[in-house]
């Protein structure tokens, strides 16, 4: 069973980079949301994997052996965020989409002047106002 | 009154102003000046303390373990200056009523501004912890920033203003160095601590490095040489704020602290060479500056200048009467040089000039301002039988007491010639503006302001004439601010004549040498050529060299390719992870293999397949949403499998809303990728991508395979889940009870995501910027099937009721508020999807932020609730309770914050969702109104 968690998550992982790695917005943030996802059953898979011991009490004290409570915790709310953020992510991207009319992720030298690489000059000193010394 | 709350006093009171803007100047200045009167009465009321030689001091613990206390004191050097700062601010308060135009509407601003740099100040000079000093120090920075920024419009103002913050704030973080070496000496970050420890210090290695990075810092504050010129530049500001920063409080920071760690560091050689250097050279420079320059507020702002060199070389004597001397000095200073600044606002505000070239004869036009500013000059240039000639004989007796430069009369050589410069620059200030005959027709027609101007200024220069006529009047002043400075009872002498004597001589010598100085230039001089390195100069190559790197760095950082940074983040964390891999030990193995079963082993397939899948086809986006899916809803049954009952449930509704969010942005994007990358560059990205799943993979099974190095605090949470949560679920008790922070600070994260996607959606309608691309499929033909409207109605309360079930259980069994909002928010979901946006939209009674904000502050709510029972926030605690025909059903607080999570979760959720929705209605308006 380890081997095969172990797998899913390195395949999850692969697709998921190789997604990141593309210049359209969709296929990135997708790649995003899967690698929430792998790296969700890398943190639940660090507390061990065991079948049938959920971490439930049966008396006030535990009596049977039971899974690790804590990485299910942890790992529950980082559900919960990643959803949240891939929405932020997406609506992001829509707007850029709107406004550039394109959905490329990245700067192209071709694709006029809205998207010109910021220079210097954007956060340098201007001249003007050095003023007189 | 306690003295932090004389501190605070100024910082309660800048929210006023702000608030009273509207009311106009006059109520904002009474807004201003009724705190800086509560501090002043609350400071004067520790007077019969300090008269009895006790230092006030107050200790509030704030971050113990590194020494952070707001720690206060009153003593004679804390009081001296607070007194400074209060009494001179009400005076500027007044003055600033009058100074500010009434169409500059920004007078509540103003006001906020002064007070908060007053409470920076005053809590400065009243700290007895050098952390919080230190504090209060950044403070003053960031407070003048927002003041000689004021008139933000005029690059003039926001150049002086920067320039100063760089400066200041640099030194401050010299300083902060310094300060932290000096406690670490001293063994406390208490100031009495640190005045005690003088042995301590100067046995220490340190003492010297220690003392360097604590001078920089003042300098640059009191714009000492080399950091003399921001204070020229600075003033750009408002006058009231020259007067105020520039003359009297926030430059005489870098004196105070000198004056405050006198005990520790006077008298060493290092100190003596350091400090009375740089006294005499910001002394001289600053004098000869002052001579050429003909702006009035600008050679007032060199004379500043120097007189501050003037209080540092006295400092840096080290002997008992040259710090009497300082103080004095300060005193002095203080009282003719802020009536100084406030005429040059005067005299620019009745002759729009402030050219000394233009100006002229305004001795018959602005007679009451001619007899403030000949009071307050004359004393600048130490005309006897005024203040400042006090302060100049003690100075002029220490420097020929004082060996220096290898010989007993060189300081007071140098000295005199400063003087002799100062003395003509104040003459020159005098004749330029007010003898003569009008030189422009606007300084003709110039006339004195009304009462609110000049009589703040005027009761000033009565202090100066009352000092130059009656010196022992200041001297129990002195005596109390010396006594704090030297940490030894101080008892002076003032009187105004001492007899004829050498220095009597040599302040004879300054001012006939200044007046004939003057007679030999004339009123106008022509501009300097100066024989030292520019200061200014190396400042802007300095910020311009550092902008230009900072330039190159990030283009080089950032070339515009998300994909190449996505790689580079990629393969760091593979180098790393390798760098471990191949340094690092493994202990063997020491957990069994749990079996697989056959079922088991299909939903292991169909989720490799998938992930494979995902990569060769995800050029059609649709079908690669299809893969995702998969995996996802493979990923929820292994959790179900592998005993994680509470992470299948949030995960398959999670997985339904992202599908559904992919799905609805899908609707504006392309449906398809191109083929951009070459097959080289695929080739690449897939043996990138196969490296990291491969490294996480092998890692994976690593760590499964054994037991934690260390023993794991899960143990604790299992025991205590019901014992000290009452729950029997522990994962849910984590959640809600054991690190309830951790998810308060999530669900707030959450709600602001939303906020967020809701906040961007207004503003891509707003901009009418949404538009769908063209159909490359035909649509379905019917939008809303009635067969699915039914469906979901039927289904709605099904859910809901599943929804509750889940949510009541959770603290016991599988479920909770995350799961119960995912369910809720699914169940609503579909109803806009079968019923239209417009109709699910119509029916919504409670606003989704407003869900948001009640689920917040439930959870807020119920973790406060345990201080109605003096227990530490978010205190949990339990009963059952028994409704009728329900099985006992158990009522923990947890659960009430659960409620919180539960209503955040689906609030959150359905703005979002709800907000894209919106932004697909809007096209398909837009799609009807194009045509």
């Amino acid at each position: 069973m380890e081997l095969l968690v172990a797998a899913c998550v390195g395949m999850t992982t692969m697709a998921a980079v190789y997604l990141i790695l593309q210049r359209r917005s969709f296929p990135v943030i997708v790649g995003m949301s899967l690698l929430s996802y792998s790296v969700n059953v890398f943190l639940f898979a660090t507390g061990g994997l065991a079948i049938d011991a959920p971490p439930l009490l049966t008396g006030p004290v535990p009596d049977a052996p039971m899974t690790d409570p804590l990485p299910q915790a942890l790992v529950l709310t980082a559900i919960v965020i990643s959803f949240g953020m891939t929405a932020v992510v997406v609506v992001m991207s829509l707007g850029a989409f709107f406004q550039s009319r394109s959905d490329r992720i990245d700067l192209d030298p071709n694709a006029g002047p809205d998207s010109a690489p910021a220079t210097g000059a954007a956060i340098g000193i201007d001249p003007a106002e050095r003023g007189g010394t | 009154m306690s003295p932090m709350l004389i501190a605070l006093l100024p910082f309660f009171g800048a929210l006023l102003p702000g608030i009273m803007a509207r009311s106009g100047r006059t109520v904002a200045a009474w807004a201003t000046a009724v705190p800086t009167i509560l501090a002043l009465t609350g400071l004067a009321l520790n007077l019969p303390a300090l008269m009895a030689g006790e230092a006030v001091t107050q200790s509030v613990a704030w971050i113990p373990q590194i020494g952070l206390a707001a720690e206060f004191r009153v003593d004679g050097l804390s009081a001296f200056f607070a007194a400074l700062i209060l009494g001179i601010g009400l005076i500027i308060t007044l003055y600033a009523r009058y100074y500010l135009a009434p169409e500059d509407g920004g007078a509540g601003r103003f006001f906020t501004f002064l007070l908060l740099f007053q409470g920076a100040m005053t809590g400065l000079v009243l700290s007895d912890n050098v952390l919080l000093l230190l504090i209060f120090w950044e403070l003053t920075s960031l407070a003048s920033f927002l003041l000689i920024g004021y008139w933000a419009h005029e690059p003039d103002a926001r150049r002086g203003a920067r320039m100063a913050l760089a400066v200041t704030a640099l030194g401050g973080l010299a300083m902060i160095g310094g300060m932290l070496i000096l406690g670490q000496i001293a063994g406390s970050m208490r100031i009495g601590d640190i005045l005690a420890a003088r042995e301590a210090v100067a046995a220490s290695p340190l003492r010297v490095p220690a003392m360097v990075l604590i001078l920089t810092g003042a300098f640059a504050k009191s714009a000492q040489v080399p950091f003399h010129f921001w204070l020229p530049r600075a003033m750009a500001a408002p006058t009231p704020v020259s007067a105020y920063l520039h003359s009297a409080t926030m430059v005489k920071a870098g004196l105070f602290l000198m004056a405050r760690l006198w005990p520790v560091f006077a008298g060493t050689p290092e100190w003596f060479a350091i400090v009375v250097t740089a006294g005499l050279l910001t002394m001289l420079l600053g004098a000869a500056f002052a001579l050429t320059e003909t702006d009035l507020k600008a050679l007032l702002a060199w004379s500043t200048v120097s007189h501050l060199g003037l209080v540092t070389l006295l400092l840096g004597i080290g002997t008992v009467p040259a710090a009497a001397a300082a103080m004095l000095h300060i005193l002095n200073h203080a009282l003719f040089k802020a009536p100084l600044f406030m005429v040059a606002g005067i005299v620019d505000h009745a002759a729009h000039e402030r050219d000394l070239r233009r100006l002229g004869g305004l001795r018959k036009l602005m007679p009451i301002t001619f007899v403030l500013a000949l009071l307050s000059s004359l004393s600048m240039a130490g005309v006897p039988l005024l203040g400042g000639f006090i302060s100049k004989e003690l100075m002029l007796n220490e420097a020929l007491s004082t060996r220096w430069g290898g010989t007993d009369w060189g300081l007071a050589a140098v000295s005199t010639l400063a003087f002799i410069l100062s003395a003509a620059y104040s003459f020159r200030f005098l004749w330029g503006t007010f003898f003569g005959a009008a030189r422009s027709p606007e300084a003709a027609a110039a006339h004195d302001p009304g009462a609110g101007l000049w009589l703040g200024p005027a009761v000033l220069v009565l202090g100066v004439v009352a000092v130059g006529l009656m010196p022992m009047l200041a001297a129990p002043v002195v005596d109390l601010a010396a006594s704090a400075v030297t940490g030894g009872a101080v008892e002076v002498h003032f009187s105004v004549w001492h007899g004829l004597n050498p220095a009597l001589a040599l302040s004879a010598v300054a001012l006939a040498g200044g007046l004939l100085l003057l007679l030999a230039i004339g009123p106008a001089m022509p501009r300097r050529a100066s024989p030292f390195p520019d200061a200014e100069a190396i400042y802007w190559r300095l910020m311009e060299g550092s902008t230009a790197w900072a330039t190159r760095f990030g283009e080089a950082l950032q070339s515009g390719s998300m994909a190449r940074n996505s790689a580079a983040i990629t393969g760091a964390t593979l180098a790393i992870g390798l760098w471990g891999a191949l340094t690092g030990s493994l202990g063997p193995a020491t957990r069994g293999l749990v079996p697989v079963s056959p079922v088991v082993f299909v939903g292991w397939l169909l989720l490799m397949m998938a992930g494979a899948a995902a990569v060769v086809l995800h050029r059609t986006r649709l079908v690669l949403l299809v893969f995702v899916g998969i995996i996802g809803l493979m990923i929820s049954l292994g959790f179900a499998w592998l005993s994680a009952p509470d992470l299948a449930l949030t995960q398959v509704s999670v997985e339904v809303v992202t599908i559904l969010l992919m799905l609805l942005a899908l609707n504006f994007l392309p449906k398809t990728d191109p083929v951009e990358h070459s097959n080289r560059r695929r080739l690449f990205d897939l043996g990138f991508a196969g490296a990291a799943g491969l490294g996480l993979a092998t890692l994976c099974y690593a760590i499964m395979r054994r037991d934690p190095a260390f023993a794991t605090i899960s143990g604790y949470h299992a025991e205590n889940s019901y014992v000290g949560g009452g729950g029997w679920n522990i994962v849910n008790v984590i959640l809600v009870d054991f690190r309830g922070y951790d998810t308060f600070g999530e669900i707030t994260v959450l709600g602001i995501a939303a906020v967020t996607i809701y906040a961007l959606a207004q503003g891509l309608l707003k901009a009418n910027a949404v538009r769908t691309p063209a159909m490359e499929a035909p649509r379905a033909g019917d939008r809303h099937p009635v067969m699915m409207i039914v469906a979901t109605r039927l289904m709605l309360p099904v859910a809901m009721v599943v929804g509750v079930f889940m949510f009541l259980r959770g603290h016991n069994a599988p479920g909770g508020g995350f799961v119960a909002g995912l369910l809720f928010s699914i169940a609503l979901l579909m109803q806009y999807m079968a019923s239209g946006f417009a109709w699910a939209q119509e029916r919504v009674t409670v606003p989704y932020h407003g869900l948001i904000g009640a689920g917040v502050a439930v959870a807020v709510a119920t973790g406060a609730g345990s201080w109605a029972f003096d227990l530490p926030y978010m205190t949990s605690a339990f009963g059952y309770v028994t409704l009728p025909g329900l099985q006992p059903l158990e009522l923990a607080t947890a659960a009430l914050f659960d409620l919180g999570v539960f209503l955040t979760v689906m609030g959150a959720v359905m703005l979002a969702l709800a907000s894209l929705s919106r932004l697909g209605v809007a096209a398909r308006d837009a799609e009807r109104r194009e045509g």
